[in-house]
């Protein structure tokens, strides 16, 4: 079951008869798993991981942490839940430290970005303090390096 | 030219050259080859592997050191075998780390070779064994495995080649070129050969981390083994460390200080950039290591189950990084093979007659190599077959 999904994790678009010649699973198995995997919600979603820089687009990035103070009846989970329902809100994680609540936004542009940690964030009650730090440069996403990988310096031919 | 060749020992004339120089020749200076001819791993060394090494540099770790090796990386290399095999080798007096296992084998034959002793060795196999025998001043007796036995060998084969004469038996399981390995069964007729025989037993066991569907059985955890075996390893293969040089040899006490004695005085020490990450790697590198096994066993199903798809018979390889089929469907020899392949499709592999006599009407092809290169590799074998 890992074996699958550590190579669907790899790439999402190969081909289940391929998987199965790399498992030794029938291919057959091989579908009827994934779809448990999928039902069952172990495979959330099927992605891409997009290098937005090299296509021109100018989307701006920030991680924000927010000191949070809870209300009397509700926790992390309910503002969180309320915060992550923003569609420029791209991660959510309630963290250790200084901090409670950690989040990357997306916007097209830094005041975007500004007016959306001023207007929708900061003014939730539970929202004590907030920092942003803009994103300058992306170098690795999800486990994918974006920067040229160096190419092998094998010999042809080895003993 | 012909002047100093007079200078030249007797010796190293018996010393026949490599036969793999010639395809590298061929292949140098062809542009987009996809090389199957590749004996090390197409992983570079993991990255927490290298920044340790870069650490120990700035760090200022440019010092000599005794010369069988950090005693950390001894310490780090006798737990691992307590904890794989159950085996326990002394860090102090039973343990000596080397220059890559090439120099281990060398200085093992050395230690105990007499001139005129002969040494048994299983072939097909690595290119270097017999040329360190002749070195060594020993005679190396080959005995040939066959496809019919997965290319292991049989204690009735070694019992065969047993002369008054014998000294020892280098054996090399997983093995390269043909990725076969021994169970526990086969070894422990192996040993009773040895036992009865009286002999010495060197094990090249460098590919023992790269098994699939089985685990490696260590021939020195095998009963009464222990003290008639020379445990020959490294991190070349399972932490992908080839150019960083770092092997060992572990034995009886006896055994390895007069092999240490040889290395005092010839190599000195291993590296001690490459040592200070051995012992990152021995300490912190299973978890990368499991998961390049699980990739080259994938790489393993889709280009063993190709090549007999395409006709080129090949048993199951359970070890190392290799697939060896056979090109006897073809009607070709291994080395007309190898080389119209190259011409053709420049796709390189090695002829199996380079490892031995008894590998002629095999390739050795590598499946250390990305999946996308693999297939392409496949694909173009098909075409150059059809």
């Amino acid at each position: 079951m890992n074996e699958i999904l550590e190579i669907i994790e790899q790439d999402p678009k190969k081909d289940p008869s391929e998987i199965a010649l790399l498992t030794g699973y029938s291919e057959k198995e091989v579908q009827t798993r994934i779809k448990e995997l999928e039902d069952s919600g172990i495979i959330r979603k099927y992605k891409a991981v997009i290098d937005w820089d090299r296509v021109g687009e100018e989307y701006v990035y920030a991680i924000i942490e927010l000191k949070i103070t809870l209300g009397d009846r509700s926790g992390y989970d309910t503002i969180a839940h309320r915060i992550a329902s923003f569609n420029e809100v791209r991660s959510i994680r309630l963290i250790s430290g200084d901090h409670d609540l950690s989040l990357t936004v997306r916007g097209q542009s830094m005041k975007d970005v500004a007016f959306f940690v001023a207007e929708k964030i900061a003014t939730l009650d539970q929202v004590q303090s907030t920092v942003t730090h803009f994103v300058l440069k992306t170098y690795k996403e999800d486990g994918v390096p974006l920067f040229e990988q160096e190419k092998s310096r094998r010999l042809a031919i080895s003993p | 030219m012909t002047y100093v060749k007079k200078f030249l020992s007797d010796k190293i004339k018996t010393v026949p050259p490599s036969g793999i120089r010639k395809y590298f020749d061929m292949v140098i200076g062809m542009d987009d080859v996809i090389s199957l001819g590749v004996g090390e791993p197409d992983f570079v060394t993991p990255w927490h592997i290298r920044e340790a090494c870069i650490y120990s540099l700035e760090k200022g770790f440019t010092s000599y050191t005794s010369n069988s090796g950090l005693i950390e990386l001894r310490e780090a290399i006798s737990d691992s075998f307590h904890n794989d095999y159950g085996v326990d080798y002394n860090p102090e007096d039973q343990v000596l780390v080397t220059t890559g296992v090439s120099e281990a084998a060398d200085l093992a034959l050395r230690a105990v070779v007499n001139p005129g002793d002969e040494v048994i060795l299983h072939e097909p196999c690595y290119v270097s064994y017999k040329p360190s025998i002749i070195l060594s001043g020993g005679t190396p007796v080959p005995v040939s495995t066959t496809r019919d036995n997965e290319f292991r060998v049989s204690g009735e084969q070694i019992e065969a080649a047993v002369t008054d004469r014998t000294k020892a038996i280098i054996l090399s399981y997983p093995n390269n070129p043909t990725g076969a390995v021994m169970q526990k069964q086969d070894l422990e007729e192996v040993a009773d050969v040895v036992m009865e025989h009286d002999l010495l037993v060197i094990s090249d066991e460098v590919y023992d981390k790269l098994t699939y569907n089985g685990k490696h059985t260590c021939f020195s955890s095998l009963n009464g083994m222990e003290d008639r075996t020379i445990l020959l390893n490294g991190l070349s293969k399972s932490h992908a460390m080839t150019g960083l040089r770092v092997g060992y040899a572990m034995g009886p006490p006896g055994l390895i200080s007069a092999m240490l004695l040889i290395h005092q005085y010839t190599m000195l020490c291993a590296p001690i950039t490459a040592q200070m990450g051995a012992i990152e790697a021995l300490q912190n590198g299973e978890a990368e290591m499991q998961a390049m096994v699980r990739e080259y066993n994938r790489r393993r199903r889709l280009f063993v189950t190709g090549l007999n798809r395409l006709g080129l018979d090949c048993f199951e390889p359970r070890g190392a990084f290799y697939a060896f089929p056979s090109v006897e469907s073809t009607g070709m020899t291994s080395s007309q093979f190898a080389e119209e392949l190259l011409h053709q499709q420049k796709v390189a592999v090695v002829p199996g007659e380079v490892f031995g006599q008894s590998g002629d009407g095999f390739l050795r092809c590598s499946y250390a190599s990305s999946l996308d290169e693999l297939k392409t590799a496949l694909e173009k074998i098909e075409e150059f077959l059809s």
